[in-house]
């Protein structure tokens, strides 16, 4: 509860904020506007004016908020323009994404962890991988599996994937080496095989920095499905949502579009969040 | 004395490679350990008290010298799990309970689920600690996590028993019951002992044969056999005139042994 007056005080400065660039930004077309007409209009006109633009450069909060209300309730959830069909679409995009890049990300780690080969090959290809931006790199993807013939949730999956894996791979392989040399030894003198070591000391060790990559890893996941829909044909998911409104100078539905991805990712971090709380309690790691 | 050693050292050497040069850690060491002794080794930091048990428990590698445990190699004695090893830390995992912690050797060495019960109510119950075992290591004192550990090394028949200064953490008064608690034992299971501290009182009370090491390069000072009974001793015989002088020979020992640097 204590945490509650700071959180409102800081959305209310950012709203603050937002109404003033409003005014700022929208005030020229309604000058211009004006002037066109041959009117003169007066300061108080003209604030009344940009907070109900129809395509505002900058919406005002009430506009998106109203915008996001009708895209989740104004219409059915299957409808083509049901913010909730198309976050779905998102939603199970990024979630096979996380899947696929968690398992490569964890399959990757203890492969480094126990092979001095992979550990000189894989790390600095996986390093590499993230370098590419990933803007130049999913409408690629898309388009040559595309001609595959594979179209749909896989390659947007993929896409997330690639950007998920690295920090669980990341976090994973810093998990499984963080015990330190008395654990190890203390293994080493019950003669314990490497099998052991792994499931015994190793990953139960590796727990919290798994969990504090896998909430990384569902961010990018979904950053990476976002971007997956933004190449030319898409016309399903947030992404697409976000592309048709600036094809269409729609900004509030691009604003609509943004907040419900910002939304759909903080759900999924506080779903792993809660995941987390829930296996580490269980291990006896949290008090 | 019929029976050959259970530990053997010849002229063991130990020199560790570091970015300042060479460490001669261990300079011809020579100790045979009977079975059923309990060893203390004592002396200044640094002399390699912990390297030493580390060799005998095949975790450090001597660079000379031979070295035989229960007639086999440390490597091989290692393999066929003689020895329990008991850390400076406790070392209890922090996602196991107290008694998982227990479990986790018998569950390497492949027990059965009901042996594992078994032993770890018997050896919970020999330090003290039963009731205790759903706890996680968090919830017990310093203390009790220490004697968790050694209840750990217990847990499975290793005949050897090493124990890298496991009360250094702890107050005098939980020490003094540990060290009763720990010659109880011994003398109940006629383990062999291997015993690393820095006091000399707790040397003289638990040991059947205390080594004085001293440092640079780590060796062995003097051997002294301790002519108090062997078995369960009362806390109270450290009042006794036998005690005290074989306290005073380890005190000279240590300091005679300290003078090589000078
Ligand atoms: N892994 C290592 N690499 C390099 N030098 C080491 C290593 N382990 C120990 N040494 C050196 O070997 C010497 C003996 O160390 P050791 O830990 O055996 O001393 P100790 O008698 O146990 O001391 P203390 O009473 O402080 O625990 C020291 O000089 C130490 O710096
Ligand atoms: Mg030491």
């Amino acid at each position: 509860m204590k945490m509650v007056a700071p959180v409102l005080t800081v959305l209310a400065a950012i709203i603050l904020l937002w109404y003033g660039a409003t005014v700022w930004l929208n005030s020229q077309w309604t000058y211009d506007q004006a002037a066109r007409a041959g009117q003169e209009v007066s300061f108080s006109e003209v604030v009344v004016d940009t907070m109900n633009q129809k395509r505002p450069v900058l919406p005002a909060p009430h506009q998106v908020a109203e915008g996001l209300w009708q895209g989740v309730f104004g219409q059915k959830f299957t409808s083509k323009r049901s913010l909730v069909f198309h976050g779905w679409i998102t939603l199970s995009a990024t979630l096979a994404g996380f899947a696929l890049g968690t398992g490569l990300g964890i399959l990757l780690a203890v492969g480094i962890t126990h092979s001095r080969a992979m550990d000189l090959s894989v790390m600095p290809w996986a390093i590499a991988s993230q370098t590419i931006p990933i803007l130049a790199i999913a409408p690629m993807v898309i388009v040559v599996l595309a001609s595959l013939g594979i179209t749909g949730l896989l390659p947007k999956a993929i896409i997330a994937a690639y950007l998920s894996f690295f920090p669980v791979l990341v976090g994973m392989v810093k998990g499984l080496r963080a015990p330190d040399h008395m654990q190890l030894d203390l293994l080493k003198t019950y003669n314990a095989s490497q099998g052991a070591t792994f499931w015994k000391l190793r990953l139960p060790s590796s727990m919290p920095y798994l969990f504090a990559s896998l909430k990384v890893g569902v961010a990018a996941s979904l950053v990476g499905t976002i971007v997956a829909e933004l190449p030319a044909g898409a016309t399903r998911g947030l992404g697409a949502r976000l592309l048709s409104g600036s094809y269409y100078g729609q900004t509030v539905q691009i604003w609509s579009a943004l907040f419900a991805a910002a939304a759909l990712a903080a759900i999924l971090v506080v779903v792993v969040g809660i995941i987390e709380q829930i296996t580490l309690k269980r291990m006896g790691m949290v008090r | 004395m019929t029976a050959a050693p259970v530990i053997k050292a010849r002229g063991l050497n130990l020199t560790f490679q570091t970015n300042d040069g060479p460490v001669h850690a261990l300079k011809d060491i020579d100790l045979d350990i009977e079975k059923g002794d309990f060893v203390s080794f004592i002396g200044p930091s640094g002399c390699g008290k912990t390297t030493f048990l580390r060799c005998i428990a095949a975790l450090e590698t001597p660079t000379g010298g031979e070295l035989s445990v229960n007639g086999m190699s440390a490597e091989e004695a290692r393999k066929a799990r003689s020895y329990g090893y008991v850390f400076q830390a406790a070392g209890l995992y922090p996602w196991r309970t107290i008694a998982g912690n227990v479990k986790l050797p018998l569950e390497i060495m492949g027990y059965t689920k009901d042996e594992q019960a078994k032993r770890v109510e018997k050896v919970l119950s020999l330090v003290d600690l039963e009731g205790f075992g759903k706890k996680f290591p968090w919830q017990l004192s310093g203390g009790m996590q220490q004697r968790a550990s050694i209840a750990r090394a217990l847990a499975f028949d290793a005949e050897i028993l090493l124990m890298d200064e496991p009360f250094g953490a702890l107050d005098e008064i939980v020490r003094d019951k540990l060290n009763e608690e720990l010659l109880k034992l011994w003398s109940a299971t006629n383990k062999t002992i291997g015993f690393v501290t820095h006091s000399i009182p707790e040397a003289v009370y638990l040991s059947t044969k205390i080594v004085v090491m001293s440092p640079r390069p780590g060796r062995i000072h003097e051997v002294i056999e301790s002519t108090l009974p062997r078995g369960p001793r009362p806390l109270d015989i450290r009042d006794s005139e036998e005690f005290l002088q074989i306290a005073h020979r380890v005190r000279e020992g240590l300091r005679a042994g300290h003078a090589y640097d000078e």
